[in-house]
């Protein structure tokens, strides 16, 4: 597999899982408006990962649903952040949240110079809905700021936070929330949350004969 | 808190009431608006509204039936068949 393909499909799969995360509050958020608004912001994070898909899909011919349910476990690339099952703790997905809209912008406006126009073009699109997604997580960063539930979940997760990212932009992210740049948990195969995670998400494509139609 | 969404579905169109919901401050009343009311690029514009800013009047007394003040208080469909029938040319 080339750079690229590798590039875009852990950027996919962190879209992607994190979007299946977020959706997980569907029907049980704090409250009804948040409730829609994080339920279409995880829409919105699935939406990217299938243009990203499309992209690596191109090149290595065969299809987004493909790279998204067909693969084994331990073949997907997410970071370990956003892996990780947080409900039913608003403290901890709202962190999360913060922690992963900041390293995905650091990251998006990087491809966005990407000599690769269809990169910098996906990562232009892509930015004009995170938009959104940084006001939404700032709000609630500016509400919960000082409460002991949130700082210590910053806590808890700052090290995945720094490993959503290549090395080379770490300092960036550090910098943007005054913290160490500490040992980082790093892309790995996954493990057994996630196993469960992906055993839900694929369970209906797997019960289909191949080549069905939806 | 309560806020009330107007929405304008294209420019220069006079903005409509669009619902309204909770939201504790203006920054997430603008979050909320957005996701709700133009999410699949079905407003142009929208104003968000304390439902407390609003000052609702609701009284409008008429004690002395002054209705022929109004359009409506001047029914024409009467007055043509009144016409009609006169003339003996009533409509079938």
């Amino acid at each position: 597999m080339t750079e690229r393909a590798q590039l875009l499909i852990e950027l996919a799969d962190d879209e992607l899982i994190l979007g299946w995360r977020n959706s997980e509050w569907t029907g049980i958020a704090p409250f009804l408006e948040e409730d829609v608004a994080f339920s279409s912001i995880a829409q919105n994070e699935i939406g990217h990962a299938r243009a990203l898909y499309d992209l690596a899909a191109a090149e290595l011919g065969t299809d987004a649903d493909a790279l998204a349910f067909d693969r084994r476990p331990e073949e997907y690339r997410c970071a370990p952040l956003v892996q990780l099952r947080l409900v039913p703790d608003w403290a901890r997905t709202i962190a999360r949240h913060v922690l992963y809209e900041t390293a995905d912008a650091i990251r998006i406006e990087r491809l966005k110079e990407h000599e690769d126009a269809e990169l910098a073009g996906i990562a232009a699109k892509i930015e004009r809905e995170e938009v959104y997604h940084r006001l939404h997580a700032e709000m609630w960063l500016e509400r919960l700021r000082d409460e002991a539930r949130y700082t210590s979940a910053i806590e808890e997760l700052w090290p995945y936070a720094l490993g959503v990212l290549e090395p080379s932009l770490r300092r960036a992210l550090a910098d943007r929330f005054g913290r160490p740049e500490v040992e980082a948990v790093e892309r790995s195969a996954p493990g057994e949350e996630f196993a469960a995670l992906w055993d839900e998400m694929t369970m209906v494509r797997r019960s289909a004969p191949v080549g069905a139609q939806w | 808190m309560i806020w009330e969404v107007f929405r304008q579905e294209r420019k220069g169109q006079p903005f409509v009431h669009g619902g309204s919901f909770h939201a504790p401050d203006q920054s997430f009343a603008d979050a909320y608006a957005r996701e709700f009311y133009a999410r699949r690029q079905e407003s142009v514009a929208l104003w968000v509204v304390p439902r407390e800013s609003i000052h609702a009047i609701e009284e409008f007394p008429d004690e002395f039936d002054l209705k022929y003040r109004r359009v409506d208080g001047y029914s024409i469909k009467a007055r043509l068949k009144e016409a009609r029938d006169r003339a003996g040319t009533a409509a079938d």
